[in-house]
């Protein structure tokens, strides 16, 4: 495999090909915030945390830097009025109904106090829906013991009931889930129902 | 059944279908599309073979299961060729009437036919019918005429003979030239050029590469493409070969949505019809071009329309987006080359084959080629499916063929372009309708969906719906669109309370900004359009909403109802109908409603003979009360 060239913030930097800007800038010593990234994982792209703009043929876009591979010649800024708009909106949304996790740092550090949002109408949750957890139990101990329920809005994480009998031993995911989290679903194995971590709407 | 093993031979197959059509000289085509079957046609179709056959008229007329031709609601539909009688809302009842009156006696039933609303003349002929007479149905049209679950109907009118001369007189480079000449844009809402796409999957180096036909169709209240799949799955099967032979496939998906049962179906037979008669499968027509088929039934959220999501499902994975930094038409299916096209895009492509790019490019727009089918429903008189040329303006799909708001209402906007469409006001029906113009405006084609709203109609409750849709059919995968939206609805939902301050709206606004700019997939991208262009062309009504009032008198939280003395005469009836017991008075005396009591369900307003019950909004016009005038 090739290597290839791009400029990130104005910084040169060499990086085979097939690895992510992400990467690149971590190579470099740019930090770009991300919560569902884990370097054993596939990309996932789902907290947009870490959403660059990029610069090709003169033309700028946003894109979440731990998917996009890395390309010759690319421009890449990772403070731009845009990013830094997209990242506090962000952490303010996450705030307001996962009042704990890294991203409460993150908040720290942009000057995030309190969030916009009113609390909506569901309870507060400890889990953030990083994914992490049900990638992890998937992709690297493939147990597909952990999984999401519902969609949009009723996304929550559980366990598979039968299969999670595993998770009593295993608690492999402990260790990616950002706060700890993960530990009172497992605790609840023992219940047979395996409740959702994260409340659903009521109607 | 024989096999058709060369081009000469389906030639041969279709001059011996159009004599034995000879001998049959009168049709009866009943739409058999889901639409009329709701309204029994198949009893219909029941009958008149009954019939036909009391009246030993079995050799002379055909009774066919024909395709949807989009006007639904006036099923179920009959058609008799060759005069072109249409007959509208048919009851089984009336099967017996029509063959003894008119395909016996030849005499035309009044009472069956379309009456136009504004001349009040019973239209006899299906052409003549201004819903129809003003469309240009090149991918509709022959829907009344075949029977989807018969090859051999569309064989008689030129089918296959497209892919034949793909096959023999072209290469595939050739046809996938005459695409891009066409300049045919995806119909499945991006509008990204078919060619290109196609060409991007046919120079991916790859030893197996795919063509799949999205049949989804998420958006509520759109069915082109349910009438496409299940009235005419021939036409799109020969687009979606022909795609495959240009592009250098040999494996094709259908995915359709469980809740198309119909199109499953007829889809399914006419891939073993296809299969039977060897126009599917190893070295077909002698060509030695191979190609399969498979359908692939989807569980039908809004979101597995996504192409990425899509292919997701198809591998037997959670349909869920993902990053596309690498486009599926390098990388799609299990990882190789894959070209996805929408049901029309794939119908349209026969036609091109057939008649040529420049045939094509004579329909349309400068930058939209061809035509489109347009979902056209709300408060418009004839709703059902509208196939008109690319730049037709909204007024002539709202007016000339929809026949205009009903009951003497206001227009006041339309809606395009599916959930994540835009509202676009008065001031824009002389708009021609295609990609580019749509967009400017701040809405957008999506896949053809047009619901027409009138001066009932809140367009803060409007946007508060979409969003509301978006918010369940969202995946949740990600934090813009998952968290995003439900922010967004708290905030329409408290705009339509009257609990909504000017800092609200800011918020929402910025708000959209940073989903549409950072979600993963394009339904959080396009999510936000319904809000902002409400607020592009409404802003008034929101800034009523944060005063108390809604202007339409549509968001209940802002509504008060009262009796208006002077006109009730006491009937009771509003009193029997309220469910919360608000309402009090004495036979023949005034009736009073007691608005902490009330929970402004509008079942008195509905009721009342006399009109007395009166709706106001505003939180700070406190209604007097009736005692006290
Ligand atoms: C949320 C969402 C839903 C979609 N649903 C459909 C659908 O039901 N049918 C469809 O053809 N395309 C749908 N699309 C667009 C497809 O992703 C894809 O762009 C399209 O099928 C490509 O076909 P075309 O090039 O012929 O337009 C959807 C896209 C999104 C983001
Ligand atoms: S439980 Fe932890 S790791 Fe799993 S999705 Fe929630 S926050 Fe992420
Ligand atoms: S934008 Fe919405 S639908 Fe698309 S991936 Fe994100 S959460 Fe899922
Ligand atoms: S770290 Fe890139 S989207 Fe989450
Ligand atoms: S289903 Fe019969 S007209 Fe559409």
């Amino acid at each position: 495999m090739g290597t290839v060239s791009l400029t990130i913030d104005g910084k040169t930097i060499q990086i085979e090909e097939g690895k992510t800007v992400l990467h690149a800038a971590q190579k470099a010593g740019i930090e770009i915030p991300t919560l569902c990234h884990h370097d054993q994982l596939e990309p996932y792209g789902a907290c947009r945390l870490c959403m660059v703009e990029i610069e090709k043929n003169n033309r700028k876009k946003l894109v979440a830097s731990c998917c996009y591979p890395v390309e010759n010649g690319l421009i890449v800024r990772t403070k731009t009025d845009s990013v830094d708009k997209i990242r506090k909106m962000l952490i303010e949304l996450l705030l307001s109904n996962c009042p704990s996790g890294e991203h409460v740092e993150m908040a720290k550090k942009y000057g995030i106090t309190q969030s916009r949002f009113k609390q909506a109408d569901t309870p507060e949750s400890p889990c953030s829906l990083c994914g992490l957890c049900v990638r992890y139990c998937n992709e690297i101990k493939k147990e597909h013991a952990v999984c999401f329920v519902g969609r949009g809005v009723d996304r929550a994480v559980a366990l598979v009931p039968g299969v999670s009998d595993v998770c009593k031993t295993c608690r492999a995911c402990f260790s990616v889930c950002d706060a700890g989290k993960i530990v009172y679903l497992v605790d609840m194995v023992q219940d047979i129902s395996c409740p959702p971590l994260r409340p659903m709407k009521k109607q | 059944m024989t096999k058709i093993t060369s081009r000469k031979e389906l030639e041969q197959y279709r001059k011996n279908l159009q004599k034995q059509k000879g001998s049959k000289n009168i049709t009866i085509s009943v739409c058999a599309g889901t639409g009329c079957l709701a309204l029994k046609a198949q009893e219909v179709v029941d009958n008149f073979r009954e019939e036909i056959k009391k009246h030993k008229l079995s050799a002379n007329v055909e009774v066919k299961e024909a395709g949807c031709p989009g006007f639904c609601e006036k099923g179920a539909l009959v058609v008799i060729h060759p005069e072109e009688i249409n007959y509208i809302k048919v009851q089984p009842e009336d099967v017996a009437e029509i063959v003894s009156e008119t395909i016996v006696k030849k005499k035309v039933i009044p009472r069956l036919l379309y009456t136009d609303p504004h001349s009040t003349k019973p239209i006899k002929k299906e052409s003549d019918i201004p819903f129809y007479k003003h469309q240009k149905r090149i991918l509709l049209g022959n829907n009344m005429k075949i029977d989807s679950k018969n090859i051999d109907d569309y064989i008689l009118y030129g089918g296959y003979s497209a892919l034949a001369k793909a096959l023999f007189d072209m290469k595939p480079e050739e046809v996938l030239e005459e695409v891009k000449k066409s300049n045919l844009r995806g119909r499945g809402g991006g509008g990204f050029p078919t060619g290109r796409k196609w060409e991007t999957t046919r120079n991916a180096q790859s030893d197996k590469k795919y063509v799949i036909v999205n049949c989804d169709e998420g958006d509520p209240g759109a069915f082109m493409d349910r009438a496409l799949m299940e009235g005419n799955p021939h036409l799109v099967l020969e687009g979606l070969m022909i795609g495959g032979y240009a592009i250098g496939a040999n494996e094709g998906f259908v995915y359709v949505r469980q809740e198309y049962p119909l199109a499953v179906e007829n889809t399914e037979i006419a891939i073993k019809k296809l299969e039977e008669l060897g126009l599917l499968g190893k070295n077909i027509l002698g060509s030695g071009f191979d190609f399969t088929i498979t359908v692939h039934r989807g569980a039908g959220a809004f979101v597995s329309g996504e192409s990425s999501a899509l292919m997701s499902a198809i591998e037997g994975r959670v349909g869920e987006p993902r990053p596309k930094y690498i486009h599926t038409a390098v990388s799609g299916l299990w990882n190789k080359p894959t070209c996805l096209n929408n049901v029309e895009t794939w119908a349209n492509v026969p036609l091109i084959i057939n008649n040529g790019a420049a045939w094509f490019q004579k329909i349309g727009t400068e930058n939209s080629k061809g035509t489109k089918i347009f979902s056209l429903v709300g408060k418009v008189n004839n709703t059902g499916l509208v196939e008109v040329p690319m730049g037709t303006t909204l007024r002539e799909i709202i007016y000339t063929i929809g026949g205009g708001v009903p009951n003497g209402k206001k227009f006041k906007a339309v809606q395009t372009g599916g959930p994540s469409g835009g509202c676009l006001p008065e001031k824009y029906l002389d708009l021609p309708v295609d990609f580019d113009e749509l967009y400017k405006v701040g809405s957008m084609m999506g896949s053809g969906g047009m619901i027409v709203m009138d001066e009932d109609t809140c367009m803060v409750d409007i946007a508060r719906y979409f969003v509301n849709f978006l918010s369940q059919e969202s995946c949740g995968k990600c934090i813009p669109c998952r968290e995003g939206l439900r922010h967004m609805l708290r905030i329409l939902n408290d705009l339509t309370t009257g609990e909504a301050t000017e800092d609200d709206v800011k918020l929402l606004e910025e708000l959209s900004e940073v989903v549409q700019l950072s979600s993963l997939c394009a339904l959080g991208q396009s999510a936000p359009n319904p809000v902002l262009s409400t607020l592009q062309y409404f802003r008034d009504e929101y800034q009523a909403h944060i005063n108390g009032e809604c202007p339409a008198k549509v968001c209940k939280g802002l509504l008060t109802f009262t009796i208006d003395a002077a006109k009730c005469t006491g009937c009771g009836l509003c009193m029997k109908n309220c469910p919360v017991e608000a309402i009090t008075g004495e036979k023949k005396t005034v009736h009073h409603i007691n608005s902490d009591i009330c929970i402004k369900c509008g079942n008195c307003y509905e009721v009342c003979k006399f009109n007395a019950v009166q709706k106001a909004t505003g939180k700070q016009k406190k209604v007097v009360s009736v005692e006290r005038r």
